[in-house]
């Protein structure tokens, strides 16, 4: 049973930082064109971006 | 907000920034474009490509599902070039007001549930996961650490998590009424005070991962509701950016582009044709007709000419004219019909939903219960501890849980499909209300009908006639000389040259045709209506007709076979109300009618009791449409209206309205089906909560069970 004392930690750490992951992506607007985002995934990025 | 910042998406939280930095700056820097038509990847590229290509673009951004478009521009970009330029590629493209957006903007309330769902959904799983061990048989000092582990990631997670309901408790246990979420959160902190209890003690039972998973699921409940209402929200301040933002003005001889908000009394206002007059006024130059059917419901146009008053809200027909504003802002007519509508609606019946209703019943029953219970098993065993344990076990295996979901899982699978048919569901009980409507009113200019009239009969009139009546009709400013001709011009007619050409006041006009007499206008028999006569031959009666909205015969049949009453109350003469109620075959048809009498009509059918739809478009019906039980009004209506109405109709058909009633029926027998479904399962899980077997692992399976069985019935609404 003392292989619990490294694994409780161990899957609250993994799980704390799922959810930092969602907050990050709430707090930059991930969600908030959910569309758009599915159909960038398909735009060609060859071409030299303008500056 | 630096740490927020990051390249990938500078748009929104840069533009916050620039807002807050240099508030004057800000509105020239980035322009919205709404972009109706875009729906794919090619649109996308086709859009922030082409505009990139500008000169003065910094930057475009799309957003796909709002159907928009950002635009930082160096801060002299012109909005109408953006829009041509998008015309150019081939896109649909409007603008909208930054500033009515950007105060809609960010929407902290669903981040905020969206982020408490987060942390709901992380303790509930590492609970779970601690919960199994315990279950599967994990004894003394393990289960004890389980235990303590759980209390520490629980008490927190509900703390936060669980705000929601006790503040929504809190503020109606105060006025010592009940809703849903005091049987919820009574739930929530017995669960979690008795476990922290059996944990300090030692206990074997604790119902940690049932507070969270109660808390989680509710959660659920709440973000599709607010999220319901968000879209519909936001697509109604979509439509409020869409009306003039901006007017021309003449300052020192030259034409400014203003701000509506920015006009003040005394300025010359300039108002295009088709254009919609911003101000209250006085005609300084130019000649034209207005469209008034929005303020009085009238159908016809009516001249206007220097010196005539102009109401704020009329739509300017023909001519571009310059109009001095004697009234702006909030003083106009516009605002002060919409103060009198606010009259009106406070004076309306406060609805309890359907949840409220629920709760109301169910509240007592469960607390009662559960008080019996602790009484009886304290009496039996006279352990104080072991009666409190069941008292609560009781409590949570209730599960207010299904019956938190029960509404808004339905109404947000019921007012999706209903956007999909082009309905915007805004307020929250709108559906419930809409199915329990047994009569309905509708307005008749720009409800029933298009709001521009047609003259008919036309083919009647023998070739030389119609070619007379053109010439006739092109020298007069009369309306119906104005809608004649445009008719008689698309039907291909060509004028025929007359002489001796004469308007004569509150008569009509006068050409001889050759060797006859020819003249259009009033007609000398007691039906009166406008006429053309050749010579000493009897009147020809031009009969002026409005066209239907598309779907209004349809809407108005169907609502007749669901047997509803159907009436029509309308602004305009009794004649055309009552000729359009026959053409529908409408039970009754009003006309003449001012807003202050369609609210009494309103009144008279409520003291019936009936339940009385209202749709309408214009400003004269917006304090029946506040009177009324549940209200719809078409897009094509003034902001004001749409604001005040439960259901805007976004398309130009009817048809959806009656959609609206079959959904709106079947999503309220689903909610009573849900309601009916949470009734059964406790009528198992009671008995066996009081008779002391609840455990729980029981808990927690019948609370999943019974949230998803309620999801999945709410599902089968859409259509």
């Amino acid at each position: 049973m003392n292989v619990l004392v490294i694994l409780i930690p161990v899957s609250l750490i993994l799980g704390g930082l799922g959810i930092v992951a969602f907050l990050w992506t709430v707090r930059h607007n991930q969600y908030e064109d959910i569309e758009g985002d599915a159909a960038r995934i398909l735009f060609d990025d060859d071409e030299p971006k303008k500056d | 907000m630096s740490v927020m910042s990051c390249p990938g998406c500078a748009g929104a939280p840069l533009a916050a920034e620039h807002a807050r930095s240099s508030p004057a700056a800000s509105a020239a820097d980035s322009i919205s474009i709404s972009l109706p038509g875009i729906h794919c990847a090619a649109c996308v590229v086709g859009v922030e490509r082409g505009l990139a290509k500008l000169p003065d673009v910094l930057d475009a951004r799309v957003n796909l599902s709002l159907k928009r478009v950002t635009v930082q521009t160096r801060g002299d970009a012109d909005e109408d070039a953006l829009i041509n330029a998008l015309l150019g590629l081939g896109f649909e493209a409007l603008p909208l007001d930054t500033d009515t957006l950007r105060a809609a903007e960010g929407d902290p309330v669903g981040r905020g549930l969206l982020l408490r769902l987060a942390v709901a959904g992380f303790a509930m799983m590492n609970v779970m996961i601690l919960s199994v061990a315990v279950w599967a048989g994990a004894a003394d000092a393990t289960r004890d650490l389980f235990h303590w582990i759980s209390a520490i990631i629980a008490l927190p997670a509900v703390a936060f998590s669980a705000r929601p309901f006790f503040v929504s408790a809190l503020s109606v246990v105060r006025v010592g009424r009940v809703n849903m979420e005091v049987p919820i959160s009574l739930a929530i902190l017995l669960a979690s005070g008795l476990s922290l209890y059996e944990t300090m003690a030692g206990g074997e039972e604790a119902y940690f991962d049932a507070a969270l998973s109660l808390t989680f699921f509710l959660l659920i409940g709440r973000y599709l509701d607010h999220r319901t209402r968000a879209a519909a929200r936001s697509a109604a301040q979509e439509l409020a950016a869409l009306e003039v933002p901006s007017a021309t003005c003449i300052r020192d001889g030259n034409p400014v582009r203003v701000k509506s908000a920015e006009i003040v009394v005394g300025d010359l206002v300039q108002v295009p044709a088709g254009g919609r007059v911003p101000v209250d006024g006085v005609i300084e130059t130019g000649r034209s007709q207005l469209d008034r059917s929005l303020l009085t419901g009238e159908s016809l146009p009516v001249a206007a000419d220097v010196g005539n008053k102009v109401v704020s809200g009329e739509v300017n027909l023909s001519a571009p004219l310059v109009v001095r504003a004697t009234a702006v802002g909030q003083d106009t007519t516009l605002r002060r019909m919409a103060e009198m509508v606010a009259v009106a609606e406070s004076g309306r019946s406060h609805y309890t939903p359907l949840a409220d209703r629920a709760a109301q019943l169910y509240a007592p029953l469960v607390h009662g219960v559960a008080a019996l219970a602790f009484i009886g098993w304290f009496i039996a065993t006279g352990d104080l501890r072991y009666a409190l344990n069941i008292a609560i076990a009781t409590l949570i295996i209730t599960c207010p849980c299904a019956l938190g979901l029960a509404v808004p899982a339905v109404t947000t699978a019921a007012s999706g499909s209903l956007f999909r048919k082009g309905l915007l569901i805004k307020s929250a009980t709108a559906l419930e209300r809409l199915a329990e409507v047994d009569a309905a009113v509708f307005d008749k200019t720009g409800t029933l009908t298009d709001g521009t009239p047609i003259v008919t009969d036309l083919q009647d009139l023998s070739e030389q006639d119609r070619a007379a009546a053109l010439a006739l009709s092109r020298i007069s400013d009369h309306p119906v000389s104005r809608l004649l001709a445009s008719a008689l011009e698309g039907m291909g007619v060509v004028a025929s040259d007359l002489t001796d050409i004469s308007e004569r006041a509150s008569d009509g006009v006068y050409g001889r045709d050759g060797a006859d007499l020819v003249r259009l206008g009033k007609s000398r028999s007691a039906e009166g209506g406008t006429v053309f006569q050749r010579g000493d031959l009897p009147e020809h009666l031009l009969r002026i007709d409005e066209t239907l909205r598309p779907g209004a015969q349809e809407v108005v049949d169907g609502l007749q076979a669901q047997g509803l009453y159907v009436e029509l109350l309308s602004g305009d003469t009794e004649f055309a109300a009552s000729q359009l109620g026959e053409r529908l075959g409408l039970e009754r048809a009003s006309g003449s009618m001012l807003p202050a009498d369609k609210i009494d009509r309103l009144a008279a059918l409520q003291e019936d009791g009936k339940k009385v739809l209202m749709v309408g478009d214009g400003l004269n019906d917006m304090g029946a449409m506040a009177q009324a039980f549940v209200s719809i009004s078409p897009a094509s209506g003034v902001d004001a209206t749409r604001a005040t109405s439960d259901i805007v109709l976004l398309g130009r058909s009817l048809a959806p309205i009656q959609d609206a009633f079959t959904v709106a029926r079947r999503a309220h027998a689903r909610i009573r089906e849900n309601f009916g479904i949470a009734v059964c399962y406790n009528a198992v899980a009671v008995p066996l909560a009081v008779s002391g077997y609840a455990s729980p692992l029981m808990a927690a399976l019948a609370m999943s069970t019974s949230s998803i069985l309620v999801i999945l019935n709410a599902l089968r609404v859409r259509v």
